[in-house]
């Protein structure tokens, strides 16, 4: 008799059924509606935005892992979900050039330098944003309208701007966005308008809707924390609040500081990002009330209307030092970290 | 946490939700398992220094005649569980890993086998500490897995008093239904048991938990306790370590054992339901522990069920009598598959502390060969870890070979292994096995 093949392992011998590839396809999934909205929004300059800066974060990874001889990791999606981030959060009217090369700095300074996926201490598409705000600000800040009748035959005079040239102008399309009103101008946007995102502004930051919408659907599949846009949001609203209840006249309601701008967007989706935000408990409330409370702050006394990208590196940056003081208490022990 | 765990029944905090896989096994009665022709009974069964041979090669032992001594107070006798011959002590294999110097027997043909070697004793005029002694001259382990002699943990030092026994009748592993089944079938010996070791340990009350997803077994045991018996049977959530012994005293009395100390240091004292079941058949009877029940189930089991096996039988003739298809590879897991371990050898018998034999297939669908990926701090871990540990953290001081840190500053030895971190993690990252090997490493280094 042949002796059975016995196979060695350690415990545990069974697994939840998740994966990577499955949390950050759903991610995608997730993300999908957010573009789609974009697309019809902003026509056919969006999509061509969207695509750029995918195809070159998705190219960057494979390039890095590439010359440093590791197996590639594009099929975990998680370049995928950058380049999206990256074009949902610049204007509709940004020059492909910019785009490309914020979607390299993105990946290649944000994500691969640190050691690739996890090991990113701040979000990589808040990354190659910050470099759009650095290296073009003025592209970065110019808005077009949105739903204009020709979105979907036309490309935005500035989208095909060729590389390292200043863009066409683009004065004809030029608005500001509800942040802009009311920073600049004083105007309040309804709030209905900024809820379904009938608004100008950037790709994806224009409609709460749909954004709440994905986010409960990861929130469903257990693949979001909810901690986090909730204290995001929830820092963002008390400290609105605040301030408004000291001087209304002065400062906007609490609601539209949750409804416009990249409020919404980086709550759900890049406070969210796993890597570069705690582990601990304790520690996601605290980092999140950062946030909200941040963004909040540098709107409403900072040079530029908008705050959220800051806020969240800060908030990023903060991460270690939080988790240092968030361990959790382990059982049988009196204080956190035993002791 | 706490209004919540109200709301929704007695539980620990954190912790997973395996499926439970018990169907194929939890209505079956227990049945008894044929005697192998040859028994290997290795002398170190039990958590303490091995017992010493009483036995010499061609002697002839009687069924439940002791064939090795408790060498102090912290070893517990073996009893033989056949008639037959001794064939001699040798180094055996064992499912600990290393040989182990065994008894081996030899089945005397055509014996009836019923037990020979008897002694039954009036238990109601036992002191406490006869009580205890009776336990351990029955050689009677815990029977939930880790084989700590059952008289040491009822011997608590006089300055600690005891004020409640805590009876786990949590089987939170999957596939597992053997203590199940007990509750059902041997409530009686179960009640029994539980007044003798309240006794021994001078306990005011015992309390029995046991998982609301088995109220046939409550209702069962509740039928044998008198009303003057100051126990209890107490339902928590069904949830993943339940069973484990810190986790019951949190639920049931929302006390937390002090980090590094014994339960009864908060007046408790905590037993398997399987043990009790063993002190109230074996100790008015003045027998030794013989045999016990075990879960035998997996997709790799023709007849999976509950066997009443004899200690000392071959892994290899308990799978043949329940149909093991033999030339398929398989995974054979002594134990449940959360904590279970694995063996190299089917030539190692059952002992003591088995609880169950579980035969998942290669590649089976539970456990499909996973690829291991970075960590993307999903925080997964954190959120189930029912100690409160930071598997995440401690994983990557691990990778950092930082064994000293993960041990000093992040409460390294608190954790038990039960798996939750490693059974959550989509990156597939063997946090236990790093543990485990951060753990002995520092071991080492201390001695």
């Amino acid at each position: 008799m042949t002796p059975p093949r016995i196979e060695l392992k350690s415990s545990p011998h069974m697994k939840q059924a998740s994966s990577v590839e499955q949390i950050m396809r759903n991610v995608v999934l997730a993300l999908l509606p957010v573009c789609g909205f974009a697309v019809y929004h902003f026509g056919i300059s969006a999509l061509a935005l969207m695509a750029t800066t995918t195809l070159v974060c998705v190219l960057t990874e494979q390039l890095f892992t590439r010359l440093s001889g590791k197996p590639s990791t594009i099929s975990d999606y998680s370049a995928v979900i950058t380049g999206l981030l990256l074009a949902l959060t610049l204007p509709p009217a940004f020059p492909l050039w910019m785009a490309a090369l914020s979607g390299f700095f993105a990946i290649s300074l944000g994500k691969m330098l640190f050691g690739g996926l996890g090991f990113n201490p701040f979000n990589p598409a808040l990354i190659g944003r910050a470099f759009a705000t650095a290296a073009f600000p003025e592209a970065s800040s110019t808005w077009t309208q949105a739903g204009l009748p020709e979105r979907f035959s036309e490309f935005l005079p500035s989208t095909l701007a060729l590389p390292f040239t200043t863009p066409a102008s683009v004065d004809a399309y030029t608005t500001a966005t509800p942040l802009g009103d009311w920073k600049f101008g004083d105007v309040h946007a309804p709030a209905w308008d900024l809820f379904t995102g009938m608004t100008p502004g950037s790709l994806g930051e224009t409609s709460a809707l749909i954004i709440l919408l994905a986010g409960l659907y990861l929130i469903a599949r257990r693949m979001l924390d909810w901690r986090i846009p909730a204290a995001v949001l929830g820092g963002a609203f008390v400290t609105a609040a605040l301030f408004y209840a000291v001087d209304p006249d002065h400062f906007p309601t609490p609601w539209f500081v949750l409804l416009s701008g990249g409020m919404m967007l980086g709550a759900v989706f890049m406070a969210s990002d796993m890597s570069s935000s705690p582990v601990t408990p304790a520690g996601v409330w605290i980092y999140g009330l950062l946030i909200g409370f941040l963004a909040v702050i540098i709107r409403f006394f900072g040079g530029l209307p908008e705050g959220v990208m800051y806020a969240i590196l800060l908030g990023n940056a903060m991460v270690p030092l939080i988790e240092r003081y968030t361990q959790p208490r382990t059982y049988g022990k009196r204080g956190r970290r035993g002791v | 946490m706490g209004l919540l765990s109200y709301l929704t029944g007695l539980t620990f905090p954190r912790g997973v939700h395996p499926p439970g896989l018990k169907d194929d096994t939890r209505e079956l009665p227990i049945r008894r398992m044929a005697f192998a022709p040859r028994m290997v009974l290795p002398l170190d069964q039990h958590f303490g220094p091995a017992a010493r041979a009483l036995v010499a090669k061609n002697q002839e032992v009687v069924r439940g005649e002791p064939i090795a001594e408790a060498v102090d107070d912290d070893s517990v006798p073996i009893h033989s569980p056949v008639t037959g011959t001794v064939e001699g002590i040798e180094l055996m294999p064992t499912a600990r890993g290393p040989k182990a110097e065994a008894i081996i027997l030899r089945a005397a043909p055509g014996d009836s086998q019923h037990v020979r070697w008897v002694k039954p004793q009036d238990l109601a005029k036992c002191s406490a500490r006869e009580l205890i002694e009776a336990i351990q001259q029955a050689g009677i382990v815990g029977q939930g897995g880790a084989a700590f002699p059952t008289h040491r943990k009822l011997r608590v030092p006089d300055k600690y008093p005891v004020d409640t026994l805590v009876i786990n009748g949590c089987e939170c592993e999957p596939y597992l239904t053997a203590d199940h089944r007990i509750m059902l079938e041997y409530g009686q010996d179960v009640i029994a048991g539980i007044r003798l070791a309240m006794r021994a340990v001078r306990a005011e009350q015992a309390i029995i938990g046991v998982e609301d997803d088995k109220p046939e077994a409550i209702a069962a045991l509740r039928e044998h306790i008198k009303a003057d018996d100051a126990i209890s049977v107490v339902e928590v959530r069904s949830k993943y370590p339940q069973g484990s012994e810190k986790m019951l005293i949190k639920a049931l009395l929302d006390r937390e054992v002090p980090s590094g100390c014994f339960p009864y240091q908060i007046g408790v004292v905590v037993n398997n339901i399987g043990t009790m079941a063993q002190i109230g058949q074996l100790l008015p009877r003045g027998q030794g522990l013989i045999e016990r029940v075990i879960t035998v189930a997996g997709p790799g089991v023709e007849k999976p069920g509950n066997y009443i096996v004899p200690i000392g039988t071959p892994l290899r003739y308990l799978l043949e009598s329940v149909g093991y298809p033999k030339d398929d590879p398989s995974r054979i897991i002594l134990g449940g598959p959360m904590m279970g371990s694995t063996v190299a050898a089917l030539d190692v018998p059952v002992t003591k502390s088995i609880s169950g034999v579980i035969v998942l297939p290669e590649g089976s669908e539970l456990d499909p060969a996973p690829r291991i990926q970075p960590c993307i701090r999903c925080g997964d871990c954190v959120d189930v870890c029912p100690v409160g540990l930071n598997p995440a953290d401690l994983a990557r001081l691990a990778a950092a070979r930082q064994y000293e840190v993960m041990e000093e500053e992040y409460n390294l030895n608190d954790c038990f292994e039960c798996g939750c971190c490693s059974f959550v993690c989509p990156s597939n990252i063997p946090l236990v096995q790093y543990f485990r090997i951060a753990k002995s490493l520092n071991r080492e280094r201390m001695s």
